[in-house]
């Protein structure tokens, strides 16, 4: 679907030789640090912006080329939930309906069908304004649905998000991929990437540098993490020794937050055993769990440096 | 080389899509803005507050000094507050379509197969809508400060079928702006200076031959100038009524034809 991508801003390389390819009704990730270059490329891909070089093509319809058809096959659902504050929720649905053609009936039955979907029934009639953020997301999420797209981009959906309204989100776009629709969303969270997605692409600086389905990239980054939160931080030392046969690489010691986290396999089994050393060593755990590798822990393996310092200074190739 | 093929093939599709939802979407697109408008009364109280307070300063602070053709001073400077209050409506394009720029609306509509002009056409058109109401009010608060129509109900229909297309022409220059620079705060601040010397230079307040010899070159050619001398003309019943709105007519059309184009080829290179 996207060969060989290139996009300058300036100096700036947002896209850098990006290739990638997503399956018909699946969901695609693209995970990566703010500056990365996801929104650049979910821009070109629904024709907003065109690129410097290379081909891109969503459901068969050039990106540069046949934009009336791309824009009639494809749905976009923003950073930003790009709804009309002082219009009502409904009158905000209908009017995108109107806009895609669908006609004044469709358009209707379409918007009540999405509000009642999207659980926004009850508050259909009040000005967006007086929305929650994660109603307003739905919204958009809604807005971009209303003429049934075979191709649905989602830049950050759940970006600012409090984590219930995220679950519910998440469920929704679950329940449009069993529908049938291809979606490529960008995140900067592992965990949505690992939750939602069938193929994972992370992106750094415009470049491609990992691509796999979750279990691969975990695989390679070192599956689960182990993190242990001590109430004392003169025992840190000595509990990153007592952790060393449990686990293959060097604990990371973070003096500052008084943890240690590092990479581990069959984390459940060995946490009793863990837990049990402790308590042995006198070693008092304020908290201790096994949990996914953040971003910047995924960054950490791949690139050997953190997605923030990944993040360039100057990175204003996202959400301009 | 490669980017000329491509112009060419993607240009007819274009504009065949412009052609055939243009009125339909600019439709859609028009109802939005009234409905926006129709939600937010506080924007048109303070757009209505501005030209009055203008009405009553000059009324009674200035309007004993400068000496008009008119015996009193409100029948001269009516039209020419309501070509101001139809230039400064005319600002809300710009701001607004600044405005959904930033809010992401833009990207939205952009991501439509919706006809590219219809966004600023239909912004336009609603901006149009709400200048010809606050123009109505104006009419309104200068019949009760005296103003009156010495002519008939057909001049004064033609007043404000002029005002309407000056505002329309304006609200091109406006979007033009808007998109431009694409913030609104800037916007607002931008959008507005250039119109004070416009307004100011012109046969608005004052009459032109009070003014320096240099500034009556500018004032006399200013679009200001010859609507303000139309609709005097219209509403006083003497002066030179055609002379004057073929000069408005011509600048008004000009502006649209110049601005719109800019201002829709400025939107389909957003990025």
């Amino acid at each position: 679907m996207v060969d060989n991508m290139t996009k300058h801003y300036g100096k700036l390389r947002a896209l850098d030789g990006v290739s990638l390819e997503i399956r018909r009704g699946t969901v695609l990730a693209l995970l990566g640090p703010n500056g990365a270059g996801k929104t650049t490329l979910v821009r070109i891909l629904a024709g907003l912006i065109r690129p410097d070089s290379g081909f891109g093509s969503v459901a068969g319809f050039d990106v540069v080329r046949n934009r009336t058809g791309l824009r009639n096959a494809i749905g976009l659902a923003g950073q930003f939930a790009a709804v009309d504050q002082l219009l009502t929720g409904r009158e905000n649905l209908e009017l995108v309906g109107r806009l895609y053609h669908l006609g004044r009936k469709v358009s209707r039955e379409r918007a009540s069908a999405l509000l009642q979907r999207f659980d926004l029934s009850e508050a259909a009639d009040r000005m967006v304004k007086t929305f929650s953020g994660g109603m307003r997301r739905r919204l958009d999420l809604a807005a971009s649905l209303i003429a049934n797209p075979r191709v649905l981009f989602l830049d950050e959906p759940t970006t600012g998000l409090d984590p219930a309204s995220r679950k519910d989100l998440w469920d929704m776009i679950r329940s449009l991929v069993e529908d049938g629709t291809t979606v490529l969303l960008t995140t900067q969270y592992m965990e949505e990437a690992d939750q939602l997605a069938d193929d994972i692409v992370v992106l750094d600086r415009g470049q491609v540098i990992a691509q796999g389905s979750a279990a691969e990239l975990k695989a390679r980054i070192g599956g689960q993490f182990l993190s242990v939160r001590l109430n004392d931080r003169g025992a840190l030392n000595q509990a990153a020794e007592a952790l060393s046969s449990y686990v293959d690489e060097t604990p990371h010691v973070d003096e500052a937050s008084v943890e240690i986290s590092v990479a581990i396999t069959n984390g459940g089994r060995r946490l009793a055993g863990i837990i049990r050393d402790f308590d042995e060593a006198g070693i008092e755990i304020s908290e201790i769990g096994i949990r996914q590798p953040t971003l910047d822990e995924v960054f950490l393996s791949l690139t050997g440096q953190t997605a923030e310092s990944a993040a360039s200074p100057n990175g204003t190739g996202e959400g301009v | 080389m490669a980017s000329n093929t491509l112009v060419q093939s993607r240009l007819p599709n274009f504009v065949k899509g412009e052609l055939r939802w243009f009125i339909p979407d600019v439709a859609a697109m028009t109802m939005r803005n009234v409905l926006r408008y129709r939600r937010s009364p506080d924007l048109l109280v303070f757009a209505t507050i501005q030209p009055v307070i203008f009405v009553l300063l000059f009324t009674f602070v200035f309007g004993g000094a400068i000496q008009t053709v008119t015996d009193n001073y409100i029948d001269y400077l009516l039209p020419g507050i309501l070509v101001q209050t139809s230039l400064f409506g005319a600002t809300n394009t710009g701001f607004g379509l600044a405005q959904d720029i930033t809010s992401g609306l833009v990207d939205r509509y952009r991501s439509l197969p919706m006809a590219r002009s219809a966004v600023i056409a239909g912004r336009i058109l609603a901006d149009t809508l709400r200048n010809l109401f606050v123009i109505t009010l104006m009419i309104g608060v200068g019949y009760a400060l005296g103003f009156r129509f010495h002519t008939g109900i057909g001049y004064a229909i033609g007043v404000v079928a002029t005002l309407a297309l000056f505002s329309h022409a304006f609200s091109w220059i406006s979007a033009f702006i808007g998109i431009s620079l694409n913030d609104a705060e800037t916007v607002q601040v931008a959008g507005f200076v250039w119109l004070f010397p416009l307004t100011f230079m012109s046969s608005a307040f004052v009459p032109v031959a009070t003014m320096p010899d240099w500034l009556q070159v500018v004032a006399q050619v200013n679009p200001v100038t010859v609507t303000v001398d139309a609709l005097r003309a219209m509403s006083l019943g003497f002066g030179e009524i055609w002379g004057n709105l073929w000069q408005t007519f011509a600048w008004a059309v000009g502006i649209i034809v110049v601005f719109a184009s800019l201002a829709i080829t400025r939107y389909r290179r957003l990025t």
